[in-house]
């Protein structure tokens, strides 16, 4: 911890920065600043966090017993598609790209701003207008059918507001459409001299390859959602069965975007973590260029392995074992980055700060959900897991246990720079511990119990699983805990935390360069940087490696 | 592509600009083809109908591309990611075509033979 | 170096080079989306051209080849004259810019105004989807056997692929009206012309869009017309 307390020694808060830059609501409405529609970012999806954590926390309270004794079925159907289409498209697939990508990625490569900044506001809006959405769907009375929206259920019989919760998803998929698009010319075009593709942080790479899946799928599902939008006013369409329509068309067109969305929600996570790695053990990333391709490979890859959510729905047989073997394929690259994360720990100067207690829980997690998923993936298998609650648990153990662990990891990690403040260091890391144990006994029973035959998507269920329900229950408790805990220590550090300095935990980068927190235009612009060097030059001070 | 120009605009920057004259004649071009699959679809060829009416459309596309659209004289940076755009449609068509014609193959087993 | 043009670059970005090579990786970058957007369409076109090829016949049979056929030609002069004024553009021909712009809105109107009364037409038969859909056949008994609630499945597909087309087409014209107001001010010049150019690859991407609509909507198996 020598660092932090060396750095912080002489801190002081810098009167320039681009929070204190205009204090205006309007300045922040109409801001066209990276780093304040970040914040906007962050503060609205933090909203749709809570609102979809406590869909969660009510199917965890009417799991605690077999019967159906909190919510009737319609109503249980309601909180676990909302709980889905909240968490989804209104927190995951934003969720790092957004706020720490958007914020981050013009510093990181150092550049005043994203190439296109009224379109990184617009797509802000557009995400807005889908949450708007959302809202309405929920005052209206919600949505049963799931946030696969599958046909023929969702265009014929539901009765429910089918129709806002597309238009949503589709306001929302736009966003992540422009933001991806905004990344990707940024990378492209606007890095600093001396910055090559080799010097790039990791962290920027996760977000090319996350970008290239946003542009090339999200639009995919919009036209998809389009026409079942179109179906469902229309009363007929092109997957009503009644003339000659098939329903599995729309699973396909969906999974072409919505498996490679499920890399959305865990590259720019992966990102994250080989940033936070590389600092807090104070070490070179052990295999850069590998870690690099990988995010190229595996969302080329992942485009290829969404039959894979098909095998039991009438797909051929032959089109489901070409899927199930690319999707093996998939998990070489996701395998090379945990290995590499490893090796990078290895001998090296680890230090427990917060948000490597984040990173290491993101590996342990990230890794079970993986392993779990080359499960679902053999097509054999995948007849007796599916739509059990093992497919609930990978799942979680990949979106929450990978990115949301990912996104608290980097949200401590760069907080210092994002508001030039340090928050609780010792609360962080019970934070991070709670999350950590909460999490693991929240979906390690629901393995067991999906193993053991209870399906998802039911609020009723035999006697005999209720002891593991209840262990779930219990773990979200603490769970919840832990998410609680940054919630308040978070907001309590802007006006009581120490100020941070420029580099509190002497990391490697460019954005550690700028002040905390950044001006404006994010550097001293008579003095833009210029890249001499390659990413993570970090020198251990014990000399167990030999000289470097 | 000798009709074209690479002129040099006064800030000293490489723009092409493609005059009228290639302009015409890719219209010329696009006109043929137009007549052509006209033609075409009255004329019988079994199974190869779609087939031809797709290259007919295909090469209309291409010489919209490189010459309306400029990017036959883009960046290589720009014809790559045009390249992927066309090249992401055929990963959507091809893995949902491998199933609706194999699913033949289960509820028809001789059609393996 | 001095920039003749350093109003025109925003702050963010270096020079002009920088600017424009980053617009026009922006604009390709959303032509890309677009290029999957109208892919899904396709794709749900091909399983069914797969699936029911005697029922596409019969219906793409339905559409009027006339109206269709004079359709695609505006379109493409259209494409031509939107390739001129981007021409114009970049070498400082205002008035030929105007004209070129002018043109063009007024052939993507017509393909509008042209595409309403073959709705229409199809309306007045009763061949919109929905509980009312009949099929109103005019190919005598050529393809009698054909389901009519696989026609109905190619009018739903019909329906929205140039009703997405269509759509593309009036943003484009409200752009075109953009445009023309900032050329009437004496926005472009041969420094000046991205927005032009940009608009154009937009305009030429919706003229590829109706390139695949046209013969596979309205073309594909019309051999049967010759037979009497």
């Amino acid at each position: 911890m020598h660092t932090i307390a060396e750095a912080q020694r002489s801190a002081v808060f810098p009167e320039v920065n681009y929070l204190s830059a205009r204090h205006t609501v309007a300045s922040w409405l109409f801001t066209v600043d990276h780093k304040r529609i970040a914040m906007l970012y962050l503060v609205t999806i933090s909203i749709m966090f809570a609102l979809g954590g406590s869909f969660a926390a009510l199917i965890r309270l009417e799991l605690l017993t077999p019967a159906g004794d909190l919510l009737d079925s319609d109503t249980y159907n309601k909180v676990f598609t909302l709980h889905g289409v909240i968490m989804i498209f209104f927190f995951l697939i934003p969720s790092v790209p957004a706020t720490i990508g958007n914020f981050l990625i013009p510093l990181m490569i150092g550049c005043k701003d994203l190439a296109f900044p009224r379109i990184n506001l617009l797509s802000y809006y557009l995400y807005l207008l889908g949450a708007t959405f959302a809202i309405i769907v929920l005052v209206r009375g919600g949505v049963d059918t799931g946030w696969t929206f599958y046909t023929p259920y969702s265009s014929t019989y539901a009765q429910t507001e089918v129709f806002y919760a597309t238009m949503a998803a589709f306001a929302a998929g736009f966003s992540s459409i422009l933001t991806g698009l905004n990344f990707i010319v940024t990378i492209h075009k606007m890095r600093a001299p001396g910055m090559s593709w080799f010097r790039m942080p990791l962290f920027v790479w996760a977000h090319y390859a996350t970008s290239l899946i946003q542009i090339l799928g999200t639009p995919v599902v919009a036209i998809t959602l389009v026409l079942l939008a179109t179906e469902r006013i229309w009363g007929v369409g092109i997957f009503n069965p009644n003339i000659g329509g098939d329903p599995v068309l729309f699973q396909h067109l969906f999974w072409f975007y919505s498996h490679p969305a499920v890399y959305v929600m865990i590259l720019p996570g992966m990102g994250v973590i080989s940033e936070v790695i590389t600092c807090f053990s104070r070490k070179r990333i052990f295999g850069y260029t590998f870690v690099a391709f990988s995010s190229l490979a595996i969302a080329v890859i992942g485009f290829l392995v969404w039959g894979h959510h098909m095998y039991v729905s009438g797909q051929s047989v032959f089109a489901g074992i070409v899927f199930s073997f690319i999707t093996f394929l998939v998990a070489v690259p996701s395998a090379i980055k945990v290995f590499n994360w490893t090796a990078t720990l290895y001998k090296g100067e680890i230090t427990f700060e917060a948000p490597m207690i984040y990173a290491f829980g993101f590996m342990g997690l990230f890794l079970v959900g993986g392993l779990t998923g080359i499960l679902l993936g053999s097509m054999g298998a995948d007849v007796h897991f599916h739509d059990t609650y093992f497919v609930v648990a990978h799942f979680h153990y990949v979106m929450v246990g990978g990115m949301v662990m990912a996104f608290m990891c980097g949200l401590h990690f760069w907080w210092p720079k994002m508001t030039g403040r340090m928050y609780n260091e010792t609360l962080g890391q019970i934070s991070g511990i709670l999350v950590f144990v909460g999490f693991n006994l929240t979906f390690m029973p629901q393995f067991l119990v999906g193993y053991l035959g209870m399906p998802r998507r039911y609020h009723v269920y035999s006697e005999e699983w209720q002891m593991l329900n209840v262990m779930s229950t219990l773990g979200a408790t603490i769970l919840g805990l832990g998410y609680i805990l940054p919630a308040i220590y978070f907001p309590w550090s802007l006006f009581k935390g120490a100020p941070a300095g420029d580099n509190p935990w002497d990391a490697k980068g460019l954005e550690w360069e700028t002040t905390s927190p950044p001006p404006t235009f994010n550097f001293d612009e008579e003095n833009m940087p210029v890249v001499t060097e390659e990413a993570y030059a970090y020198v251990i001070e014990r000399n167990t490696l030999g000289a470097r | 592509m000798s009709d074209t120009t690479a002129t040099h605009d006064d800030n000293g920057h490489d723009h092409h600009i493609v005059s009228v004259k290639a302009y015409g004649m890719v219209i010329s071009a696009l006109f043929f083809l137009m007549f052509l699959t006209v033609f075409m679809a009255f004329v019988d060829l079994g199974s190869l109908n779609p087939f031809i009416a797709l290259a007919i459309a295909v090469s209309k596309a291409v010489l919209i591309v490189l010459i309306f659209m400029n990017v036959w004289f883009s960046t290589r940076l720009t014809q790559i990611f045009v390249a992927g755009g066309f090249f992401w449609l055929l990963i959507l068509f091809g893995m949902i075509i491998i199933d609706f014609v194999s699913r033949a193959m289960v509820t028809n087993p001789q059609a393996w033979e | 170096m001095a920039h003749a043009s350093d109003s025109l670059v925003a702050h963010h970005f270096e020079d002009i080079d920088q600017q424009n090579e980053s617009a026009v990786l922006g604009m390709w970058l959303f032509l890309a989306q677009e290029i999957l957007f109208f892919g899904g369409l396709f794709a749900a076109y091909f399983v069914y051209r797969v699936k029911y090829p005697d029922a596409w016949a019969a219906a793409s049979s339905e559409l009027d080849i006339y109206l269709g056929g004079f359709n695609t030609v505006v379109l493409l002069v259209s494409s031509f004259t939107m390739a001129v004024s981007v021409n114009a553009a970049q070498t400082g021909k205002q008035q030929r810019l105007m004209m070129g712009m002018l043109v063009t809105l007024a052939l993507g109107l017509t393909f509008v105004v042209v595409k309403f009364f073959e709705y229409k037409a199809k309306w007045d038969h009763g061949m919109i989807p929905g509980s009312g859909f009949v099929y109103h056949s005019t190919t005598g008994d050529y393809f009698a056997g054909v389901n009519p609630d696989q026609i109905q499945l190619f009018f739903c597909l019909y329906f929205v692929m140039t009703g997405m087309h269509a759509l593309h087409m009036i943003i484009g014209a409200g752009l075109l009206l953009w445009l023309l107001a900032l050329g009437y001010n004496g926005h472009f010049g041969p420094h000046r012309f991205m927005k032009v150019e940009l608009f154009g690859f937009y305009w030429h991407f919706v003229d590829i869009v109706w390139v695949f609509l046209f013969p596979m909507l309205y073309l594909i198996d019309r051999s049967w017309m010759l037979q009497g």
